[in-house]
């Protein structure tokens, strides 16, 4: 669009699309993005442009508008504040009436509100923080396929988070090899192992030996040690006709879990597999992969607490959410945001959190949130603490790289788990106290003694790079 | 290779089963069982105790010690329920629950007696 033409169009966008005593509906889908303009444009003009664009408008009127009433479906800007920290940034909240959108269709929500708006050329980055999803769209969706109560009554496992650990070398191993290292972790007390997300169906390991040999390996390792255990086998496939067949299998095996990654497989495609999921009576676990894409970056992309949200939406039993305390990014109190998001039934605005709208989810079940990624057992009080019990807590290299093996390094973390749960339900303060409760722990499990010796200075601490806005960052 | 320690776990020994939270720690004493108790009544939990024969225990059903203790917020009196089971039940392994029917599932579940392995 040439110069001319746009500065006309952001002077239609205010005057159909930014409405400051707009009383919000509890039927509208509700949208904060965060907005920096280019230069000269100014914020009400800017914001309602964004509702335009992501909602009815063009960049132009056309005489077919005419034929409809526009208020039944535009977006409109109705609220505009700072962005603490920045000079540059605003947030523009946007609401969006019901009759915009298919119901039960996540695809058609952010097709609509996410479509074409974050290439629009009057805003310099748009960044969608947060969306408040009315009840009536959060009940036209599928959610969870089973979710954490029916999931803990499922596995017999309660009272403490769950255990797990992604097999390493991720890639390379054969099916008979993975499956000796899923024995190994399962009898020495881990509940979970896991497929990494890129693990598909190569040459060197394919998903039906693999699901074989992690069967087996459940299997003796459930008689071995008298608990339920499970293995998260990657159906993520090119195709939802393969997706379908590896399911199918897993569940004539017996297995009680499989897995998708959300983002890569799509979400129509993950949609229909947690409906599948549901049918069959297979949980599902799910992984993030090319979630940094979208929501590293402070000022351009989706917020991961929309991507979770997103997720509950379109159904899951585990959602990785980032550690807080291990290798990879994560803000605490941003991650506390989201995982009440994966778990609670309400969530009220929290912006200390980084929640922008109360979120009430009805009857839909809450998933657990999956910390993995660089922890070891010197983190476990942090995690306990941070987590709670609704959560998975996966251990990949700080179970297999324990000195004497995974059986060892399975039973070490399961040791400082329940030590840490112990002392939490005794009143002691966890992460303060965490170094003596492991100690004390450490006397009778040999297996923790070494370990605690092995990751004693191993830290992560960089700078998280996507941190919540506030006045001093 | 010497100093790595075998991990000693082996389907030919029942000792090698164990039974959900709490069962890689050493049992309990009266002591730390008195504040597990104390932490279910705090969170208004419905105390429950369960009851198996240790080669049974993979069963989701265990045998109801009488009926869960619905209200129940003496410490001691559920103390003493968890006594009786295990001196009725000596070679079972004995379980305390609570029940946080809000969420509709156990907020805690251990069990605080080891039966006789087989």
């Amino acid at each position: 669009m040439s110069a001319k033409k746009y500065d006309a169009g952001v002077k239609e966008y205010r005057s159909t699309y930014w409405e400051p005593d707009y009383k919000v509906k509890d039927s509208d889908v509700l949208a904060v993005f965060k907005v920096i303009p280019q230069p000269g444009v100014d914020r009400e003009e800017a914001a309602a442009a964004v509702a335009a664009e992501s909602s009815t408008g063009t960049w132009t009127t056309v005489w077919t508008d005419l034929l409809t009433d526009l208020d039944y479906y535009k977006g409109r800007a109705y609220a505009i504040e700072d962005v603490p920290g920045s000079d540059d940034a605003f947030y523009a909240f946007i609401a969006y009436p019901m009759d915009l959108f298919e119901e039960g269709s996540v695809v058609n929500v952010f097709t609509s509100i996410v479509g074409n708006v974050f290439g629009f050329k009057a805003v310099r980055s748009l960044r969608l923080e947060d969306v408040r999803f009315p009840l009536w769209f959060v009940m036209t969706c599928f959610g969870p396929p089973h979710g954490i109560q029916v999931e803990r009554d499922k596995l017999d496992k309660y009272g403490r988070p769950m255990l797990g650990c992604t097999i390493k070398p991720k890639l390379g191993l054969s099916a008979k090899n993975y499956g000796r290292a899923v024995y190994e972790c399962l009898r020495g007390g881990l509940d979970f192992t896991k497929d990494d997300e890129n693990v598909n169906s190569q040459p060197f390991m394919r998903w039906r030996d693999r699901f074989d040999f992690c069967q087996e390996a459940i299997e003796k390792a459930e008689i071995e040690t008298g608990e339920r255990k499970g293995h998260y086998m990657n159906v993520t496939a090119p195709t939802m006709e393969e997706v379908y067949k590896r399911a199918e299998y897993a569940k004539e095996i017996g297995t009680p879990i499989i897995m998708s990654d959300y983002l890569t497989l799509g979400w129509a495609a993950h949609n229909s597999l947690s409906k599948w999921c549901r049918d069959n009576g297979l949980l599902l676990h799910v992984h993030r992969a090319m979630h940094a894409v979208m929501d590293r970056n402070p000022n351009h992309g989706i917020n991961f607490r929309v991507l979770t949200k997103l997720l509950r939406l379109l159904g899951g039993d585990h959602l990785h959410s980032g550690t807080v305390v291990g290798k990879l990014e994560g803000d605490r109190e941003a991650t506390l945001g989201w995982i009440d998001l994966m778990r609670d039934r309400y969530i009220k605005e929290d912006r200390s959190r980084g929640i922008f709208f109360d979120q009430d989810w009805g009857g839909m079940p809450g998933l657990f949130p999956v910390a993995s990624g660089g922890i070891h057992v010197w983190h476990m009080p942090a995690l306990v603490s941070i987590f709670g019990n609704d959560s998975v807590l996966q251990f990949g290299g700080g179970t297999l790289g324990h000195p004497w093996g995974n059986a060892a390094g399975a039973a070490a973390n399961r040791v400082a788990l329940e030590a840490c749960v112990q002392a939490r339900n005794e009143g002691r303060e966890i992460e303060k106290e965490g170094k003596d409760i492991l100690i004390a722990a450490a006397q009778h499990s040999p297996e923790l003694k070494i370990a605690m010796e092995t990751w004693k200075e191993i830290k992560f601490e960089f700078d998280t790079v996507d941190k919540l806005d506030t006045q001093h960052r | 290779m010497s100093k790595v320690q075998d991990y000693n776990s082996r389907l030919s020994d029942p000792a090698s089963r164990k039974m959900g939270t709490f069962s890689y720690l050493p049992p309990m004493d009266d002591a730390q069982i008195r504040k597990q108790v104390e932490w279910i009544v705090k969170h208004g939990w419905n105390p429950a105790i369960e009851h198996t024969e240790p080669e049974y225990a993979m069963s989701n059903f265990w045998y109801m010690w009488k009926l869960p203790m619905f209200g129940e917020t003496d410490v001691d009196v559920i103390l003493a329920e968890l006594k009786a089971c295990h001196e009725a039940n000596p070679d079972n392994h004995v379980r305390l629950i609570g029940y946080n029917n809000f969420s509709q599932s156990q907020g805690a579940n251990m069990v605080v007696y080891r039966g006789t392995p087989v």
